[in-house]
């Protein structure tokens, strides 16, 4: 191997931007705050650039070579225990080489982008040196080698996406929801954590290859503990990607900035599941039971969140409740074994729901604030750039024909249907969710852009171009970035994730889904169309005809609620009563008390020997002296004897 | 009258002096609250201590302790020195002289 192609920049390069802006900041001009905390993700993307184009020549001869996967190790270790040995090792495989690819690049863009949307806010250094630290712990997420390292950088975007939603802290929601993200996500991590030492107890490392190679010696090794760690694992997953059950924190997660909502709660760090999940394929191939666990809950939230976001009237809740479920769909597409097709489907999820985050945080700065769609309405010739790549966006992620979410879904839906009658339930069900992400979308789309503007207080005007072009580009890459295809996607991943489980090459049925896919999308737009453009008052009339089912929806299935009743408040009550009053209170507090007593009681007593007066000092000491003077001249030993003790000196 | 003179006094009588010259010290140190009368106690009782070492001295027949006497003659002289600066000071800060006031290093 003679390439050196230095990954160890890729995370450094954004921590040295956060560690300039968060450290001076404040004391540097904007313009150079930016430029710093814009040339860190660039160099970064430059140097994945350059690890994809060396990939590139490889795979076609006379160029070059770069054989995957490359590995980079710390020549210092990190923990050395007899046998366990773990380094800060960087692995760069197809799979980490796309996900760098979108994580530098639109992390790029929307760099970018937040120039433009945060030039007014006052922390605009803090702001850029949190961004960065993400891409930092993200790229070490993506790039490591071993669960460990992994787990560092996972952590660490759990830390940046805590501080980026309670960015404006003084906003109590936004401070309630950065803990709620956080504590959430504790919850997942103790899972990762539990399979990380599962996977040391029966495997004794933590190296992603050693354990493939170990597993792929003992074919027949599948079920038990396997399912075990696979589960845990899929519990940490769950977390991060908000997935049912502990989706609750991403809709909360909108009171951050917009763009943090595209970066970390749409394109990237919320793919960390999915992508964790690819990352130890090898261990849910040898558990049948774990991966169709991943395909359910996948499957479910998919069709959960996709019915809340039928009715949610923020605009950014509506996004974030489609990112719950497209990344269901991405669960789902692991869960049948077709990694590629996840994976192809998080890349064009990042382009297009990047793109449809940006536009809305367009949207919002155009109205001065205003998230509400209920107040929009009519921006389709105030906001005409926004609204044409928003366009692109809502037609992607509906999965329209020739688009680049019509060519991901897809690769899920034929992926599942080929998966028997188990499989078939799935694909119906993803079909359902996505005739629903048809409608939700257009409904949004109409909402914002046609009819008679609602609000008569805003006054809308197009975004600076800042904030344009990389909307302008991403919107570029909604439309053309499924064209590659999911053959040629699903073969250059395939050293990384195992081939395609699905190589049938069944012409016809494939053709045939698709065109189902793609009807379905339009009967759900043309419903959108029916309600929110031709007949604007017709939801209202549904919403108050059906009570019921429109309170369950728009209450989000109560289950905020739910998990409040049966989880918060038990452990409220319990740290409360027990741990506040008993333990802390009675115990720990009585026992602080009793010792201070004890010490106070003494001091008491002995404060009467200190009572400053020189003479009483001075008449204890002459008594003092007196006492030794006649300890020296009593006779102990004869006085001793009288009452029968006799002393000898030791040794006589 | 010869043979009384001839006599010398016993090592005893000495040493009690001594010893009840450095009590009446004490006591003068311990009760007396005019700060002179403190200080001359302090005297006294170095003084005290000066009769035994000289009694001991001719005793033993030993110059040290005389040569100790002097020692502290010349540090009593010393003291008495500062000390009674010290008191002359304190009395024209504070107009007093009574100890029991005198008990704050602060004015």
């Amino acid at each position: 191997m003679n390439v050196h192609l230095n990954l160890w920049l890729i995370p450094l390069l954004p921590f040295a931007g956060f560690l300039i802006n968060g450290l001076l900041g404040r004391r540097l001009p904007k313009a150079l705050v930016s430029t710093i905390a814009l040339l860190a993700p660039l160099a970064a993307f430059g140097v994945v650039l350059n690890a994809g184009f060396l990939q590139y020549v490889h795979v076609n001869p006379g160029f070059g070579d770069l054989p995957l996967p490359y590995v980079e190790t710390c020549p210092i270790g990190w923990i050395n225990i007899s046998t366990l040995h773990i380094d800060f090792s960087f692995v760069l495989d197809q799979l980490s080489l796309v996900m760098l690819l979108v994580i530098t690049g639109v992390g790029f863009l929307i760099h970018v982008y937040s120039v433009g949307y945060m030039a007014h806010d006052e922390g605009y250094a803090r702001y850029f040196a949190y961004l960065n630290l993400f891409l930092f712990f993200m790229t070490t997420l993506v790039l490591a080698g071993n669960a460990l390292l992994m787990f560092v950088g996972w952590e660490g975007v759990g830390l940046a996406s805590y501080l980026l939603i309670g960015f404006w802290f003084n906003k109590t929601t936004a401070a309630d929801a950065g803990k709620k993200a956080f504590i959430v996500n504790r919850i997942g991590d103790f899972g990762f954590l539990i399979g990380m030492f599962l996977l040391l107890a029966n495997f004794g490392t933590l190296t992603f290859s050693e354990i493939a190679t170990k597993l792929g010696q003992d074919a027949d090794w599948t079920g038990g503990v396997i399912t075990v760690i696979a589960l845990c694992l899929l519990l940490g997953a769950t977390g991060k990607s908000a997935q049912l059950p502990l989706y609750i924190w991403l809709p909360d997660a909108m009171e951050g900035p917009t763009p943090v909502s595209a970066l970390i709660h749409a394109a990237t760090m919320v793919t960390a599941g999915v992508y964790m999940i690819a990352r130890n394929h090898v261990l849910f191939a040898h558990s049948p039971f774990a991966l169709s666990t991943v395909a359910v809950v996948g499957g479910a939230t998919a069709l959960f969140a996709a019915t809340i976001a039928l009715v949610q009237t923020d605009i950014k809740r509506v996004l974030a409740y489609s990112t719950i479920s497209q990344l269901g769909y991405m669960f789902l597409g692991c869960g049948v074994a077709a990694y590629s097709a996840a994976v192809f489907h998080l890349m064009t999820h990042a382009f297009f729901k990047a793109l449809l985050f940006l536009a809305a945080g367009s949207v919002i700065h155009g109205m001065g604030g205003e998230q509400d769609m209920r107040k929009m309405g009519g921006l389709r010739t105030k906001l005409p750039v926004t609204f044409w790549t928003m366009t692109a966006g809502v037609i992607a992620i509906a999965g329209i024909f020739p688009f680049a979410g019509f060519f991901s879904k897809d690769a899920i839906l034929y992926a599942a249907y080929t998966q028997g009658t188990a499989g078939k339930v799935l694909w119906f069900v993803g079909l359902l969710t996505a005739l629903l992400t048809a409608f939700y979308m257009a409904r949004l789309w109409y909402l914002t852009f046609f009819g008679e503007t609602r609000s008569h207080d805003a006054h809308p005007h197009e975004s600076p171009w800042s904030m344009l072009g990389p909307l302008v580009i991403l919107a570029i890459l909604s439309v053309v970035g499924g064209w590659i295809g999911i053959e040629r996607f699903g073969a250059f991943l395939a050293p990384a994730t195992g081939p395609r489980a699905v190589e049938t090459g069944n012409g016809t049925l494939e053709i045939a889904l698709s065109v189902i896919a793609v009807a379905v999308a339009v009967i759900g737009w043309y419903f959108a169309d029916r309600l929110y453009r031709q007949n604007p008052e017709r939801p209202k009339e549904l919403a108050t005809a059906y009570p019921s089912g429109y309170k369950i929806l728009a209450n989000k299935y109560y289950v905020d609620e739910f998990y409040g009743a049966t989880v918060v408040r038990p452990i409220m009550i319990f740290s409360t009563y027990f741990l506040g009053w008993v333990v802390d209170k009675a115990i720990l507090g009585g026992l602080a008390w009793l010792l201070g007593g004890i010490a106070v009681f003494c001091g008491a007593l002995l404060q009467r020997w200190q009572s400053g007066n020189i003479r009483s000092y001075a008449a204890w000491l002459a008594a003092g002296a007196a006492a030794v003077l006649l300890f020296v001249f009593i006779p102990w030993t004869s006085v001793l004897a009288n009452f029968g003790i006799h002393l000898t000196l030791a040794g006589q | 009258m010869n043979s009384l003179l001839s006599q010398e006094v016993p090592l005893e009588f000495y040493l009690i002096l001594s010893a009840l010259l450095f009590a009446l010290g004490i006591v003068g140190f311990l009760i007396k609250r005019n700060l002179i009368s403190v200080f001359m106690s302090i005297e006294l009782m170095l003084n005290a201590v000066n009769l035994s070492f000289v009694t001991f001295a001719h005793q033993w027949h030993a110059v040290k302790g005389q040569i100790f006497v002097f020692f502290v003659m010349m540090v009593a002289a010393a003291e008495a020195a500062v000390g009674l600066a010290i008191i002359i000071a304190v009395f024209r800060s504070r107009a007093t002289l009574a100890v029991d006031r005198i008990d704050l290093m602060k004015l």
